[in-house]
């Protein structure tokens, strides 16, 4: 059924640390490698090597430069992904019960053998989350890597998703929101993570950590505009010889 | 949003064909013998050619029938339903109505108005999306059940009634289109409500996340040609609905309503593809375009 269960015991999902992903691009990699295989009909490119190359991803990291009022501005590297929200409309307005949200963990899936392939959930879902597989003609997204958090097969250190296994600079964090004691929890009440388009009323799993304050260096008298500061020595020469000129 | 020529044959030729079934069914138009057997046709292929239409955008049709199995939340599903149900209830007024059986109304009647719900699903699939301020308001559905009626109303003939019908539609039409312009703005989604950096400062894109095409940008980021809005919504609201009422003044034969069905018809179609072209969906604030 594509209601939306009323209570989920666990919500997995991810916390993204905006500080400190340097925009690499090593998750967007590894998702689509992990994703190439097992779970689901596997990720398809079309016209890979040719003049248009497309292809499906489940994870894209956008760039934005922003421009503070009183400092240089900043880049900040953008990780956009399925964000397994609590009030997920991709998974409602699935006419086939394809799209759900499974109650034990808060996980937002496709069951893809049921999926017709009308593009619907990818319309309702404002994260751009969702992406229709051109070759398969069925739903893709972000699976939380369900295939390796619960797989025993896999050394423990690697039951996490393949973008927070991956990422080289630890911007990435995966764990139960639910649980305010757990690691991304405190993450994410320490640091003021924050939802996206909250105005939507999604209520997202996932949150994003705000870039922190960037120090200011100090290297000049802070006197400065206000001194009359005279060049000395040679370039004190100059600036008599050029200013008689 | 990308128009989509199949959902623009869909919605328009299904919308004018379950107007008119409605209208047949109401008993409002009483044909008989081979007459009845060609309007009911028409109404049958317009209706069911439109659904047939829409099954082309689907990535695995051979699926479809499990679009009828959540009803409960999913306006798509509700849409399958209801239009099955109305194709079939009248099936049995249109046999009665070709072979001269004189069969009771009453079936006809529920018919009818599970055609106008059948039109009312159709339109909520996409006035229910808040991703998309400009389908999400009273206008969309209010728009469509304003074709089918008009439109209905044009094809059987009913010339009084088709005229009040189509001047509510220009009314409707222009209404949508001047709420609409203001609505994106209206609910506050920008670069920094969707990225959360705008507590920094003014964001804006400094490169995108791929070089090539994506899926998303296809479908829902659509800003080609909409550089002739203003002229393209004259036109829609000329074809649609000015014009054909004006040429309901005219001696009501078939000549007339034919052409007056044409012209809104091509009218309707240049609404659509409006109504799909102008939206903007918020997933276009990520990649700054909309």
């Amino acid at each position: 059924m594509t209601s939306l269960p009323t209570h989920t015991d666990r919500k997995l999902g991810l916390v993204i640390d905006l500080d400190t992903c340097v925009g690499c691009h090593a998750c967007v990699t590894a998702c689509k490698g992990w994703n190439d295989q097992g779970y689901g009909a596997p990720l398809s490119d079309q016209n890979p090597y040719g003049s248009d190359p497309s292809g499906v991803f489940l994870n894209r990291v956008h760039s934005y430069e922003v421009q503070p009022h009183d400092t240089p501005a900043q880049i900040i590297n953008f990780p956009r992904s399925c964000l397994h929200c609590d009030d997920a409309p991709c998974v409602t307005v699935c006419p086939t019960g394809a799209s759900y949200k499974r109650a034990e963990d808060g996980i937002v899936l496709v069951n893809e053998s049921a999926c017709i392939g009308c593009g619907l959930c990818a319309w309702a879902c404002p994260y751009g989350a969702r992406e229709m597989d051109a070759d398969a003609g069925v739903m893709k997204k972000c699976t939380l890597c369900v295939d390796r958090i619960y797989n025993e097969n896999l050394p423990e250190e690697d039951r996490e998703p393949a973008c927070v296994r991956t990422c080289p600079t630890g911007a990435r964090h995966f764990g139960d929101l639910a649980d305010p004691e757990s690691a991304v929890s405190r993450l994410v009440a320490k640091r003021g993570g924050y939802d996206l388009m909250p105005e939507l009323g999604t209520k997202p799993t996932n949150k994003y950590l705000p870039p922190r304050k960037k120090d200011r260096p100090q290297e000049a008298s802070l006197l400065a505009p206000l001194l009359d500061i005279q060049a000395t020595g040679f370039a004190g020469w100059l600036d008599r010889v050029l200013g008689k000129i | 949003m990308h128009p989509a020529p199949s959902v623009i044959i869909f919605s328009v030729a299904s919308g004018l064909g379950f107007g008119f079934l409605a209208f047949l069914g109401m008993g409002l138009v009483l044909p008989s013998g081979l007459v009845a057997f060609a309007l009911w046709g028409l109404g049958y292929a317009l209706a069911v050619g439109g659904l047939v239409s829409a099954t082309f955008h689907l990535g695995n049709p051979q699926r479809a029938l499990l679009a009828f199995t959540q009803w409960r939340s999913s306006w798509l599903s509700r849409e399958a339903w209801a239009s099955v149900a109305a194709l079939v209830l009248l099936a049995p007024v249109a046999l009665s109505d070709w072979l001269g059986l004189g069969w009771p109304r009453g079936v006809g009647m529920i018919g009818a108005a599970l055609c106008l719900i059948t039109v009312f699903c159709t339109a909520m699939i996409y006035a229910q999306l808040k991703t998309v301020p400009r389908w999400n308001h009273w206008t969309t559905p209010a728009t469509f059940l304003g074709f089918c009626v008009a439109g209905g109303a044009l094809l059987s003939g009913q010339s009084l009634f088709a005229g009040w019908a189509l001047m509510i539609l220009a009314v409707l039409l222009m209404a949508g289109f001047a709420e609409g312009d203001r609505r994106f703005a209206a609910r506050g989604h920008s670069m920094a409500s969707a990225t959360g950096i705008g507590r920094i400062g003014t964001p804006q894109v400094f490169e995108q996340p791929h070089t090539g095409g994506n899926y998303l940008m296809r479908e829902m980021i659509f800003i080609v040609a909409r550089k002739h809005v203003e002229k393209l919504r004259i036109i829609a609201v000329s074809l649609a609905a000015i014009f054909p009422a004006l040429l309901l003044f005219l001696p009501v034969n078939a000549l007339t309503i034919a052409v007056a069905v044409a012209f809104h018809l091509i009218g309707a179609a240049v609404q659509r593809w409006l109504f799909f072209a102008e939206a903007e969906h918020v997933v276009g604030l990520y990649y700054g375009m909309r």
